[in-house]
């Protein structure tokens, strides 16, 4: 973990560096939060259920794939309390890619747009 | 991180995944996305170390506060207004002559959000999770710090329901400084415990 020769050392030392890379991350962070306060999971069952995710062999040192083991803890969580199961995930987020693909440059992606399959 | 858009409108798979998240659970009611709009601003320029910082400070200053910090740090830090969202309880540990304080979740990533905002990714990191327990001093040498052999390394393993705040020493010579003036010595790493606070220049 030599901050010399790992992406530690690429860290910028500011107290304000940028904590999100992606917009999707902190839109998974902040889904989380906001089903916390609904009452949806305790943050003890949250803690759980990321622990297992980023236990998992194949975690990047450097931690870069942090939220992608985020939103997998999600998915796990909602689809144990039968919120959102794993198949209507894999099918709205196909339709979400199809409307993207379908959406020309520069106007906003809307689901309505997805053509279909 | 990069990735290649070779198209002009595309998702990844995660960002598609998350956007279908948010259609499901809106659609059930369980979240509002414009309150998620609310949260990511929140995070993103409201909540931060600064307010860490003027913890600290305050404690600094203000002895009977330090006190009270000391004993029931969750209290302490919610009267000035920085309230943790998850309900958990706040402990500080204070840097003295003799002990230095590191702060690590071995399990995922628990961290004093309310005082500190998000982690940052060496934090959430698996060789930082778990080196920090094995072998702090080399884990502080490799932030630059090292500390003297005699001096002993306290490292505290945060949870879902307890977070800790490390209260770094003042520096010397800053005798009659202001709270403002003492915050902007006090680092996010400060409180984590992987720096000092600065010294006046």
């Amino acid at each position: 973990m030599s901050r010399r020769d790992t992406d530690m050392a690429e860290l910028p030392p500011g107290i304000d560096a940028p904590v999100f890379a992606e917009p999707w991350q902190a839109e998974a962070f902040a889904m989380t939060l906001a089903l916390h306060d609904k009452g949806l999971f305790s943050w003890s069952e949250w803690a759980q259920a990321l622990s297992s995710e980023v236990k998992k062999p194949g975690a990047a040192a450097d931690g870069h794939d942090y939220y992608e083991h985020w939103l997998a803890a999600l998915e796990s969580l909602l689809a144990a309390k039968g919120v959102a199961g794993k198949s209507d995930v894999d099918t709205i987020a196909a339709a979400w890619e199809r409307a993207a693909h379908a959406t020309p440059h520069g106007k906003p992606i809307l689901l309505e747009n997805d053509p279909g399959s | 991180m990069s990735h290649d858009h070779d198209h002009d409108n595309e998702l990844d798979p995660f960002a598609a995944r998350v956007r279908a998240l948010e259609t499901i659970l809106t659609q059930k009611g369980l979240i509002d996305p414009a309150a998620i709009d609310v949260i990511v601003d929140t995070y993103e320029t409201k909540i931060g170390p600064r307010n860490g910082a003027r913890v600290v400070a305050k404690a600094w200053s203000d002895p009977a506060y330090a006190d009270w910090l000391k004993r029931d740090a969750t209290a302490a830090i919610a009267s000035l207004s920085y309230t943790g969202r998850q309900g958990e309880h706040m402990q500080a540990v204070f840097n003295t002559e003799d002990t230095h304080n590191l702060v690590v979740c071995t399990l995922c990533s628990c961290y004093p959000w309310s005082v500190l905002g998000l982690p940052p990714v060496w934090y959430k990191a698996p060789p930082y999770r778990s080196r920090a327990v094995i072998d702090p001093r080399g884990v502080l040498e490799e932030f630059g710090l090292t500390l003297p052999a005699d001096k002993k390394i306290r490292v505290w393993d945060s949870t879902a329901e307890l977070r800790y705040l490390v209260v770094p020493m003042r520096p010397e010579g800053t005798e009659g400084w202001s709270e403002e003036q003492l915050a902007e010595l006090v680092s996010r790493d400060a409180m984590i415990g992987t720096g000092l606070a600065r010294q006046p220049a």
